[in-house]
């Protein structure tokens, strides 16, 4: 179980919560697991979420394993210059 | 992935030097081709007619005189590029952009082009295209649009982001919000409190070379696109799912290009190209005129920002708090959402609460430049913080360095930060020799501090061994900053052969996997990593041939500077086999010998950098000059330190053009008057002093050499250094970007009472 912080405008689409708990051992089971129990946050999954582990961002490298006790913090995914 | 990407702490010996530009000597002599340079045969030239209102309805637009003009062979509109976008709005968007479609959205929008035997003949044809409009009310400033009496540009988009779903519409597509801790609290504990707000102006990425390009469709489904671009593969997406292709029939080569620096990430030209081409059964050449790139290709925002920082007599600040308003063009966007996101990014803060409102008006879709909306938010907060400092009567790097994010700070962008640079650039801007300099008549100093994210992404590379071995490395990020270089500089590492023995180009999309575009400080990041994947990999095969041609085990074959050597005692004998040799002989071994590699690249790792200037500000006519200006910055590894050094430069002069002069101007009937570069100023060679650079290397964990993306991150402090420095040249806080020297004088007069 790894808990997971939500970003403003994903929090209100998971009810209102900032941090939720999830059974996941990587990043793509975290999103199929995340959609199925908040519907509202797949278009957005569709869109493209980074996510915070431990501070190092990730945005496609959705095997990355989601370390025990690590910080998982989901992002916007951000355009660059 | 199988590759590990962590930082090994190895020694170096071709990475770090400094050998020519592979690029150099075609771009000097006028060989290299650009996005213009290239022709076909049986090429057509391509005009575009362009809205000359804010804001109108097409009502109707009868081509049918157009199209009789002898010499005309294809004139489009919309309805040439029909909706195949599938409900997605992002691209739907980037359509209605290329060609308006029922609504002109801003002075310049797309709304028909031609495709004539040549220019002549295509502007003639232009002039006959009859297009009928309904003026409708407009609305180009970014405060002004959101206010609930302004003309609404998208009676479809309703305010995302809030909490009770809105039931109207409005030009404030979305709300986004970061932070952490409780700043009314924290408020409660300051001695000091700056609460200011600031407005910086609309500008152009003002790259050299206009977007061009060369598109042939051919009756049989195929086609071929060469163009100026940042992401040839990204451009085959976009327009093979505007244009109906199937991507691996649309062969994309990018031009060398003359700058992108984000404006470079976006169909515009290329789309409407191919369309004409599909028409007219011909090669269609379009090439953007200055005017146009400024009235219709990517600006970045206009922005207003209220900012308020308070603080204890200790100087340690006890909450930060920012509401930013982007404008994002007619289209939605997310370019708040980035400000809001990196505005307190240098800082370890307890409090902190950042809101960002997107806001549509009709100006240019707003474009992506160099660390987009960094530079505007720095602006706002790093002279909040800079005020700050001194009604505590602290030294302002002192103050920064006290209050500086560190390794396990939480960001103000939410996860907990990793081994970072900001705290080693702001001690070495506190001993620079540039701090103690001593300063003239009317000269003021001026620092800030900058945050950027950096991105990796999706990256492919082949590295092919000749039979005489030399090595071609082929790669799929655009050559936007000296990637040749940087990339050859590695492979040679790997390998352990000289730099001149390889050559890099960059691939046709045909050629290669897919690659993600040169955007976020990517390019040397992403394709190094795959660079080193790739020579690795050819490595296991040169490893294989040795142990063929000795008949021993392979695993007692080792690689060492650019040798196969046979490990062990009983192999004493064997001399080692050059790379040179082992290729020769690849006939008889097995074939061409080559590395290849498909990767993500993650984990880019943030950047800070640390900025000084000394301005100079005449009290007559408020003109300033920049009389010198150091870069501090963090490069993880520099792997061609003069083309880091050429980044922060680059990043420095302008981000010096964006403080001092640039700004599009916009007339009352909506209109921009100023699409040249004679009224829309970019500094030159004799604006500028040397900039003076000073590169910290503090290794990306993330990446085998340590390597963090540079391009970016040394265009976000200039804004504030500089508005720093004028502040305390010209004794009056400048709050409003560019400070040309009519804004200097008002604020000098305004300060004296005059």
């Amino acid at each position: 179980m790894v808990e997971v912080t939500l970003w403003g405008a994903l929090g209100q689409l998971a009810g209102g919560q900032s941090k939720v708990e999830v059974e996941a051992k990587d990043i793509r089971e975290l999103f199929r697991k995340l959609a199925e129990q908040y519907p509202g946050i797949e278009p957005w999954i569709e869109k493209g979420i980074a996510v915070a582990i431990d501070g190092t961002i990730y945005r496609d490298t959705w095997s990355k394993e989601l370390p025990k006790g690590a910080e998982i913090f989901l992002l916007p995914r951000l355009a660059g210059g | 992935m199988n590759f590990d990407p962590r930082f090994s702490g190895r020694k170096f010996s071709s990475v770090g030097t400094r050998p020519i530009r592979p690029d150099g000597v075609d771009k000097v002599t006028g060989r290299a081709r650009y996005g213009a340079d290239f022709n076909m045969a049986g090429q057509l030239v391509g005009r575009v007619l362009r809205s000359p209102h804010a804001h109108a309805k097409i009502l109707k637009i009868d081509t049918s005189k157009a199209e009789k003009l002898a010499g005309v062979k294809a004139v489009i509109t919309a309805a040439d590029l029909p909706d195949l976008t599938d409900g997605d709005s992002a691209m739907y968007d980037v359509l209605d952009n290329c060609m308006a479609r029922t609504k002109a959205l801003y002075d310049g929008h797309a709304v028909a082009a031609v495709a004539a035997v040549d220019a002549r003949t295509a502007r003639q044809a232009l002039k006959l295209i009859e297009v009928d409009y309904e003026l409708l009310p407009h609305v180009t400033d970014v405060d002004e649009a959101m206010k609930h009496t302004a003309p609404l540009i998208n009676d479809t988009l309703f305010t995302e982001g809030l909490e009770e779903k809105p039931v109207k519409p409005s030009n404030v597509t979305k709300r986004s919000q970061f932070g952490h801790g409780d700043v009314h609290q924290g408020f409660g504990h300051a001695d000091f409190i700056v609460e200011r707000s600031f407005k910086t102006e609309q500008t152009h990425q003002g790259y050299i070379e206009p977007h061009a390009c060369v598109a042939s469709v051919s009756s049989d489904g195929t086609a071929d696109l060469w163009v100026c671009t940042q992401g040839h593969f990204v451009y085959r997406q976009h327009c093979a799912q505007l244009l109906g292709l199937e991507a691996s029939k649309l062969r994309v080569t990018s031009s060398e290009i003359g700058g992108g620096f984000g404006g470079k990430t976006h169909v515009w030209a290329e789309p409407v190209a191919l369309a004409l081409s599909r028409k007219a059964g011909r090669p269609v050449k379009l090439v953007m005129t200055r005017d146009e790139v400024f009235r219709a290709s990517g600006p970045t925002s206009a922005t207003s920002i209220d900012v308020k920082i308070g603080a204890r007599k200790d100087g340690t600040i006890t909450a930060a708090e920012a509401t930013l308003r982007y404008s994002s063009g007619p289209y939605a966007g997310t370019w708040a959402e980035i400000g809001a996101m990196t505005a307190f990014a240098c800082y370890k803060l307890d409090n902190v609460k950042t809101v960002g409102f997107e806001v549509l008006v009709n100006r240019p879709k707003t474009a992506a430049y160099r660390a987009p909306s960094a530079p505007m938010a720095a602006f706002a907060v790093e002279s909040a913080v800079d005020e700050l400092a001194k009604e505590i009567g602290m030294d302002p790097v002192d103050f920064r360095i006290k209050n500086a994010a560190q390794e396990g700070t939480r960001s103000s962008y939410g996860p907990v930060y990793g081994p970072i640079g900001i705290g080693p650039t702001l001690e070495a801007a506190k001993t620079h020799p540039h701090m103690k300099a001593p300063l003239g008549k009317n000269q003021g100093r001026g620092m800030a501090c900058g945050f950027w994210f950096n991105f990796g992404g999706q990256t492919c590379v082949d590295l092919n061994i000749g039979m005489d071995g030399s090595v071609s490395l082929a790669v799929g990020t655009v050559d936007v900053g000296g990637s040749r270089a940087s990339l050859s500089l590695v492979a040679a590492e790997e390998l352990g052969i000289d730099y001149a023995q390889l050559k890099a180009v960059v691939a046709d999309t045909s050629s290669l996997g897919y690659n993600d575009m040169t955007d976020g400080s990517r390019g040397t990041f992403s394709s190094s990593m795959a660079t080193i994947s790739a020579a690795r990999n050819a490595i296991k095969i040169l490893r294989d041939r040795a142990a063929q041609t000795w008949d021993i085990p392979v695993d007692d074959v080792v690689w060492e500077n650019g040798h196969a050597i046979a490990k062990g005692e009983k192999y004493g004998n064997l001399a080692a086999l050059s790379l040179k040799e082992i290729a020769a002989a690849s006939g008889k071994t097995g074939g061409p010998i080559a590395g290849h590699s498909e990767l993500v690249a993650d984990g880019a790792g943030v950047s800070f950098a640390t900025h000084i200037c000394d301005i100079e500000v005449d009290p007559e006519t408020g003109a300033a000059r920049v009389v010198r200006y150091t870069v501090i910055q963090d490069a993880g590894k520099a792997v061609h330190p003069t083309y880091v050094e050429g980044q922060y430069q680059g990043g420095a002069a302008q981000g010096i053009g964006w403080a001092l002069n640039e700004e599009y101007i916009y007339g009352k009937d909506g209109r921009l008057q100023n699409a040249g570069f004679l009224d829309y100023r970019i500094p030159v060679c004799s604006d500028l002093p040397m900039i003076d650079t000073q590169i910290l290397e503090i290794p990306n964990p993330n990446h085998p050499y340590g390597v963090r993306g540079v391009g970016e991150t040394s265009i976000v402090p200039p804004l504030a250094a500089i508005a720093n420095a004028v502040s305390n040249a010209a004794g009056v806080r400048m709050t409003h970007i560019p400070m040309s020297p009519p804004r200097i004088l008002a604020a000098i007069e305004a300060e004296r009472g005059g």
